[in-house]
């Protein structure tokens, strides 16, 4: 059974229609990266997947849960799943532990000191170890991210969304974060990844999805992707975004 | 005034700190009613739906319009006619309290206002119920950021607390005026020593409120004000 099923998603914002009837599947372990100019709803199909903005119409499930029934118990389902932000969104007043901390604590009720070494090994495991006690105005960006991670895999989520992660950081602390994201991906985490990092795209994606205008235009392997997309906009937009951002893979 | 009449003061002052007491009493009181009232009017005015929303925004409107003096007199006597017997100091409290709420309260909502959508969408997204985003994340946050403001309406409402004069309250200024009824000419050195009493006691709130700023201050938070 796929790990995720989206369903024919809409979403509309006053005459704007953002998502045009998206759909997608999830494997467990799969990672998809979706690109896309900006503006066509990527951002929104990852918040709707967990609800975090309504969808209009369309079904989503988490394994054989539907997530958009009606009544379904919504903060159980996002505690399943992981989701990482732009801009981080580290909660200001409070050390990079405590924010990793917080989910454990509050949402799964675990023991005080179980929730300490739960979060310390997961800043260890994004290389922050030694920062649990700075609070994020004292972290560099790409910090800030990867404590962002931490905090989103402390709660054993089933898959992690990850909304351009890197979009809003210098280019020198791009790095950082990607490699964390390509370590999880190699351990075999769920994620769908929205970014424009066309070499982490190349190198850990299962499958691209090439997003344009609230739909889906083309998905599949990235190798099918660059070599010979069967639509021509998504060669254009691979070609353009590639020059853009440059090609480590 | 030479320092005969000054010395004359000085057996007096066991009955003016005994009024300055219940100024205090009245202050803890006031103050704290018009803190949890005041958060909660704040959190209705940013997060309830629109007519419980609108319903704490006419309230804080309407403590905020009428005068302090007015207050005191519709409290103390409004309750007497509901056959409802109230102490004069009880008055002071609740009127000078929920005065203090709807001014705490535009403290507090700007400070709510003042926190980050974003990680409240983080809160949620890890799993947090609205209310739990509002009191882990929001709040911690809030108060905070409020505690500048909420320091002016200590130093504001300490000194309204002489206000319950005007109901009949034994404080510091109407021991003052009995004092002063025995002899007259002691009224300037007995306001003069009344006004010293408030000074200090400001300085002291005020210092009190700075050092729990320099405790609670967190980096990040403290430059947005």
């Amino acid at each position: 059974m796929p790990l995720l099923r989206v369903e024919d998603l809409h979403k509309r914002y006053g005459h704007e229609e953002v998502l045009k009837g998206v759909s997608l599947t999830l494997e467990p372990g799969e990672t998809k990266v979706v690109i896309g100019p900006s503006g066509t709803g990527k951002s929104t199909l990852l918040r709707c997947i967990n609800r975090l903005t309504e969808p209009d119409r369309g079904r989503v499930w988490l394994g054989d849960l539907e997530v958009t029934a009606r009544g379904a118990d919504l903060n159980k389902i996002r505690a399943q799943i992981g989701f990482v932000f732009q801009d981080f969104n580290l909660f200001t007043h409070l050390t990079a532990l405590d924010n990793v901390r917080l989910g454990l604590l509050k949402v799964r009720r675990m023991g005080r000191r179980e929730a300490t070494e739960r979060a310390m090994a997961e800043l260890e495991r994004v290389g922050l170890k030694a920062k649990a006690s700075a609070y994020p105005a004292q972290l560099s960006g790409g910090q800030q991210q990867r404590v962002s991670i931490a905090r989103a895999l402390a709660m054993d989520p089933k898959l992690i969304l990850f909304d351009e992660p890197t979009s809003a950081l210098d280019p020198e602390l791009i790095g950082e974060v990607l490699s964390v994201m390509i370590e999880l991906a190699r351990e075999g985490m769920t994620m769908i990844v929205v970014t424009h990092e066309m070499g982490f795209a190349r190198s850990v994606a299962d499958e691209i999805v090439f997003m344009e205008g609230g739909v889906i235009v083309e998905q599949g392997p990235p190798e099918v992707l660059f070599r010979s997309p069967k639509v021509p906009r998504t060669g254009e937009f691979l070609r353009k975004i590639s020059e853009l951002y440059g090609e480590a893979g | 005034m030479d320092l005969e009449t000054w010395a004359k003061v000085v057996p007096e002052l066991p009955k003016l700190l005994q009024g300055l007491l219940v100024n205090v009493e009245i202050l803890l009181g006031l103050i704290s009613l018009g803190f949890v009232v005041g958060v909660g009017a704040a959190l209705l005015e940013v997060y309830a739906p629109r007519p419980v929303g609108f319903l704490a925004s006419a309230y804080t409107w309407f403590f905020r319009g009428v005068p302090e003096i007015v207050l005191l007199f519709l409290f103390y006597f409004g309750f007497d006619q509901f056959g409802i017997k109230i102490s004069a100091f009880l008055a002071a409290v609740l009127a000078l309290g929920f005065r203090s709420s709807a001014y705490q309260a535009q403290i507090f909502r700007g400070a709510l206002l003042s926190i980050p959508a974003g990680q409240v969408m983080a809160a949620r997204a890890l799993g947090l119920s609205r209310l739990g985003a509002i009191r882990y994340v929001v709040l911690p946050q809030a108060l905070r950021l409020s505690l500048a403001g909420w320091s002016n309406e200590f130093s504001s409402v300490l000194k309204d607390t002489t206000l319950a004069w005007g109901i009949g309250v034994v404080e510091v200024t109407r021991q003052a005026s009995y004092i002063r009824a025995t002899d007259f000419t002691l009224t300037l050195p007995l306001y003069l020593t009344v006004a010293l009493l408030f000074l200090v006691l400001t300085y002291a709130g005020n210092f009190a409120i700075g050092m729990a700023e320099k405790r609670l201050r967190v980096p990040g938070l403290e430059g947005r004000r």
